[in-house]
């Protein structure tokens, strides 16, 4: 049970849903896999709903996807509050002209890419993706959509792996020094909402 | 519903004219038919996935398929609508867990596809999607991958059937679904 008296109490079983998977896909990494939760149709539909519920009639006009799992969850909740689905993809997926964001990993670097036109100036967009590690990629994603005008509202991931504190304050130093929208997950290991701009 | 012979729903048109084509992606010849426009189209979106869904509520479908990545699009909200599960059907060592796979042959060498063990049981029926259908071949390796665990594929369905490429010859005599055709 949560250390908070009002996590909603979907989440509980969201949470019993999602398989850790050892060594995955390399030795020491503990894999959140989401595709457990999948299998239930009501978890799965009171994830999207949680995320419909907090998101419906704020005006956001764009959701954008990061390949490939944002692709799960994304699109149910834009068409659910009437918003465009945008796919954020690795290089070379996407057909027509693109601008590209390089980012770093671990080792080595990384590009994500977003089709030009897709998104319009001063649209209110959210980023989607199961899960938020280093922050890495939803930084790309977010500078994406900011390159093209759009204004980020907010990020939101099923799963955020708290442990990889030193990275995340990188990403937290980068997200408040630039005056973006606060990030957010459905719960963490922690059972804690993180809100940064507290 | 949409076959050769019946008129045509009203919404295809309007699901059809958001799809763009490029020319020469990924190679020279090759004329892509790219769905993103169409996902920013509100309308045509949410009318993409009611069709399915008319098509498929109530017919007793316990499992939607997806094939990355563009299957992932369109799956899992007909699977939400109609009350199945999402089974993300992946490229080699996307899936974390023990997996089976199936190969399939590609205009040059093979491809390989992977859906978890214990995702699907044997009895359930099933969908499987994805946006476009070519040759097929992708499509036949879902299929009998849902088909050696014992699941019955009750449909194919996609939003694009690209004729000329015999994709539905490939596939036999197990029914497919498509909205819009192109050539």
């Amino acid at each position: 049970m949560s250390a908070y008296r009002d996590e909603d109490p979907r989440i509980h079983d969201i949470k019993t849903r999602i398989r850790v998977v050892p060594n995955f896909p390399k030795p020491g990494i503990m894999f959140q896999d989401i595709t457990t939760l999948l299998l239930n149709p009501k978890a799965f539909k009171d994830t999207i709903d949680l995320f419909v519920e907090r998101y419906k009639g704020k005006n956001i006009s764009v959701v954008a996807g990061i390949e490939a799992r944002g692709f799960i969850f994304g699109p149910p909740i834009a068409l659910a509050i009437g918003a465009k689905f945008v796919p954020l993809r690795k290089p070379r997926k996407l057909p027509g002209k693109v601008i590209s964001e390089k980012y770093i990993l671990e080792y080595g670097k990384d590009c994500l890419e977003m089709h030009v036109g897709a998104v319009k100036s001063g649209e209110r967009a959210l980023v989607v993706d199961d899960l938020i590690a280093t922050g890495g990629t939803l930084c790309a994603a977010m500078n994406l959509l900011e390159r093209a005008g759009a204004e980020v509202v907010e990020c939101a991931c099923v799963i955020e792996l708290p442990d990889l504190k030193s990275l995340r304050e990188l990403s937290f130093d980068f997200m408040v020094s630039n005056g973006r929208g606060f990030l957010r997950s459905e719960f963490s290991k922690n059972d804690k909402w993180l809100d940064l701009r507290k | 519903m949409a076959t050769g012979d019946e008129q045509q729903d009203p919404r295809i048109a309007g699901i059809s004219s958001a799809i763009r084509v490029i020319p020469n992606f990924p190679k020279p010849g090759i004329m892509f038919q790219d769905i993103t426009t169409m996902l920013l189209d509100t309308k045509a979106f949410k009318d993409t996935i009611d069709l399915f869904v008319e098509r498929y509520r109530d017919k007793n479908i316990s499992v939607v398929a997806g094939v990355e990545a563009r299957g992932f699009i369109f799956g899992p909200p007909i699977a939400l609508a109609i009350g199945a599960k999402f089974v993300p059907m992946r490229k080699p060592n996307k899936l974390p867990g023990e997996v089976i796979s199936e190969e399939y042959s590609l205009e040059y060498g093979t491809d390989k596809m992977e859906m978890h063990v214990g995702a699907v049981e044997a009895g359930e029926r099933a969908l499987v999607i994805d946006d476009l259908i070519a040759t097929g071949g992708t499509l036949c390796a879902a299929v009998k991958l849902l088909e050696r665990v014992g699941v019955n594929v009750v449909e194919c369905a996609c939003v694009i059937e690209l004729l000329g490429l015999k994709g539905r010859e490939r596939l036999g005599d197990r029914p497919l679904f498509v909205l819009v055709n192109a050539t």
